[in-house]
């Protein structure tokens, strides 16, 4: 039993192609609007690349970019096939192409539909390489004269300016890093050398964060240096101290941009997905209708255009019976009677299959 | 002897007709531009009010609107008649007005180019008012507590920031002014009364920046208090340090922004000039050589068509004598004779 049966009159056959030519230019434009998707979130992730740990992340823009360009192309073609399906004669120049374009199609729109996932489930990984390298970076801030970390105290600046955030979860994450090179301290000074020693790794900390922390929407100068010494400001009070620095960490700042850039990004192409979909489905019974009514001789007759041929579970059981004779023709054939028993169906098999054989061997 | 003449058969009017109304097209757009880029920088006048004490001119951007709308009108309805001078039948309905609309038209093209003209000249008072604008910013820096005022600090942080300037022509403006505020000195302490009373007026004056001076290029952490001491900070020298803090001052960066602006504004509105200045020669040429029928019955008939009947001195005289028969004709008129010798 067939599986989605239709019965196609020619002048349906006809509407259906010239429909089918339309969609497939549609999605041409769709997978253009794929592609500049793609190019659009590697342009946002290349911009703060360097507080980033990993570059593993450059998998999701350059799956958008490849499946935006083969969505242009396959859909370029598809129309091409679609507008000849119009006349029965010049169908018959695609006939033997028809069958691995369908396929083609549906590994690709699974490939968009995989694109659309990983949107969604990058989440995680982007968190862990924002930790990992908004903390080297602070780590490093200090060594502007370290050629290949000389730009970032400039980039982590401007992040933190940017994006009116402090830190990694918060401002309190200076305090555990020294971001003051050792070429501007004084160490003859006995405070220097006090603070030197307070810790094992011999690091200048402080309670004190770089400018770029500052709030601008404190209503007193930003304090910068002796934050948590309430005694070493004037009227240093609650409310200055709330409103006077950055309050949310760099790595929610960043996380919260991301995830809603590939949220509508994965949202849009969840519905190009859709799309594609329905172009699919379509293509296939124009394919099938087109097929069978040259099998019928006729070509003004009417024909049934199906997606499956057989049911799911039969055409299951045939294609792996195929790949397992596929394997089977580099064996050394035995006289097993139990290897007889799927050939016998294959056998029966094959007068149904005969369109397809020619294609798969 | 007529300017430019061309002679016109059936063919050449219709294509004559064809282009004049495509390029009508084109200047409908090209208002349409004119009225966003009036709008565009009306809001950017708007969005930095504050900095110039609100004290601004918009009478440039509101005619760069006003332009816009009636470039807009007239070449709808220039395109219109174009369309129509195809039709003779039409046309006879639009004939009389024609002359009059060229006339507007000039007129016209001449604001249009004098519009262009003043775009490059606002750069002056522009100068001016954003000069008075940051003084004035920059003493009520620290009244984050009076009402009106309370936002003047975020403002100029974030104008700091985002044109990466520092004071009004340098940093040193910043040294000239108590920026902060009385409510977060210590009164007591002896380090505040002495500054209070080294200076005239009483004020708090150090030399230090806010931090939306600092330079975020700067190899070492920026240095905002202090800015003169050199024993104030370790291997420090303020004459030759450079990236500390931003150099430019913040008047000319935004007069540079804004003269750019204005610069980009102004010479499209030149070429919009010489799109209207087209078109309007385009429309004298389809009006001269529909009315210069050799046979005012065959459409087909050929024709002459030109931009001035008379030559430009002649015309120049015909308008002269006009004026002055119609300044006659206004005076108390004993006879009716010089009123009739000119109709």
């Amino acid at each position: 039993m067939a599986v989605g049966k239709l019965t196609f009159t020619k002048a349906e056959r006809e509407k259906l192609a010239e429909v089918l030519w339309m969609l497939n230019w549609i999605s041409v434009v769709t997978g253009a609007i794929l592609l500049s998707l793609g190019v659009f979130l590697k342009v946002e992730i290349q911009k703060w690349q360097e507080v980033m740990s990993e570059h593993g992340i450059h998998y999701v823009p350059n799956t958008l970019i490849t499946t935006g360009l083969a969505a242009c192309c396959i859909n370029f073609l598809g129309g091409k096939i679609c507008l000849d399906c119009t006349d029965t004669n010049k169908f018959l120049r695609w006939k033997l192409v028809m069958m691995p374009y369908v396929i083609c199609t549906f590994f690709f729109t699974s490939c968009v539909l995989m694109g659309a996932l990983m949107c969604y489930i990058i989440r995680s990984q982007l968190e862990e390489s924002l930790l990992l390298g908004l903390r080297n970076a602070m780590r490093y801030y200090k060594d502007t004269d370290t050629p290949g970390r000389c730009y970032l105290k400039k980039t982590l600046d401007l992040l933190q300016i940017q994006f009116q955030c402090c830190g990694n979860s918060g401002y309190r994450d200076w305090f555990q890093v020294q971001w003051i090179s050792n070429r501007y301290l004084d160490m003859t000074s006995s405070l220097v050398v006090d603070r030197l020693r307070s810790n094992v790794e011999g690091r200048y900390l402080m309670d004190g964060v770089p400018f770029s922390c500052c709030s601008t929407l404190s209503p007193r100068p930003c304090i910068q240096y002796h934050i948590s010494n309430t005694s070493a400001h004037f009227n240093y009070d609650q409310q200055s101290q709330q409103l006077n620095l950055w309050r949310r960490g760099c790595r929610q700042a960043l996380m919260d941009h991301y995830t809603g850039i590939m949220q509508s990004i994965g949202l849009t192409v969840l519905l190009i997905w859709l799309f594609e979909l329905l172009v699919l489905t379509g293509v296939r019974y124009l394919q099938t209708a087109m097929e069978n009514v040259i099998r019928l001789g006729d070509p003004d007759s009417e024909s049934d255009g199906w997606i499956l041929e057989n049911s799911l579970a039969e055409t299951a059981r045939s294609n792996f019976n195929i790949i397992k004779n596929l394997g089977k023709c580099y064996q050394v054939d035995d006289d097993d009677p139990n290897i007889n028993v799927p050939t016998a169906t294959t056998e029966q098999e094959v007068p149904s299959r005969q369109v397809q054989i020619p294609v798969t061997s | 002897m007529a300017l430019m003449l061309v002679k016109f058969d059936l063919k050449k009017r219709v294509k004559l007709a064809q282009t004049v109304w495509f390029m009508y097209w084109f200047a409908v757009m090209a208002g349409v531009l004119v009225f966003s880029m009036g709008l565009f920088f009306k809001i950017e006048l708007r969005k930095r009010s504050e900095l110039m004490d609100n004290n601004e001119s918009h009478f440039l951007p509101n005619l760069l609107i006003l332009m816009g709308l009636i470039a807009c009108g007239i070449n709808a309805f220039g395109g219109k008649v174009c369309y129509d001078s195809l039709d003779p039948v039409k046309f006879a309905k639009w004939k009389p007005m024609l002359k009059n609309f060229l006339v507007f038209c000039v007129g016209f093209n001449a604001l249009l180019f004098v519009t262009a003209l003043l775009c490059f000249l606002m750069r002056i008072p522009l100068q001016f008012t954003l000069a008075e604008g940051l003084r004035n910013g920059m003493r009520f820096y620290k009244d984050t507590d009076t009402p009106g005022r309370c936002y003047m600090k975020r403002t100029l942080d974030q104008m700091q920031m985002d044109f990466r300037c520092c004071g009004n022509d340098n940093y040193r403006d910043w040294f000239e002014i108590q920026w902060v505020s009385n409510r977060y000195l210590d009164f007591s302490a002896k380090e505040v009364k002495d500054r209070i009373g080294s200076n005239v007026d009483g004020q708090y004056l150090m030399d230090g920046v806010p931090f939306s001076c600092c330079n975020p290029s700067s190899p070492r952490p920026c240095i905002q208090i202090q800015m003169t001491n050199n024993t104030a900070h370790y291997s420090y020298d303020h004459y030759t340090e450079e990236l500390n803090v931003w150099s430019r001052g913040c008047s000319e960066a935004l007069l540079s922004y804004y003269g750019g602006m204005l610069n980009t504004i102004g010479a499209l509105v030149l070429l919009v000039t010489l799109l209207e200045i087209g078109v309007t020669i385009g429309l004298q040429y389809v009006d001269s050589s529909l009315s210069t029928l050799a046979n005012p019955d065959d459409p087909e008939s050929e024709s002459e068509g030109w931009i001035l009947e008379k030559t430009v001195k002649e015309t120049f005289t015909d308008i002269m004598a006009k004026m002055k028969a119609m300044g006659k004709g206004s005076k108390v008129e004993e006879g009716g004779e010089a009123v009739a010798t000119v109709s």
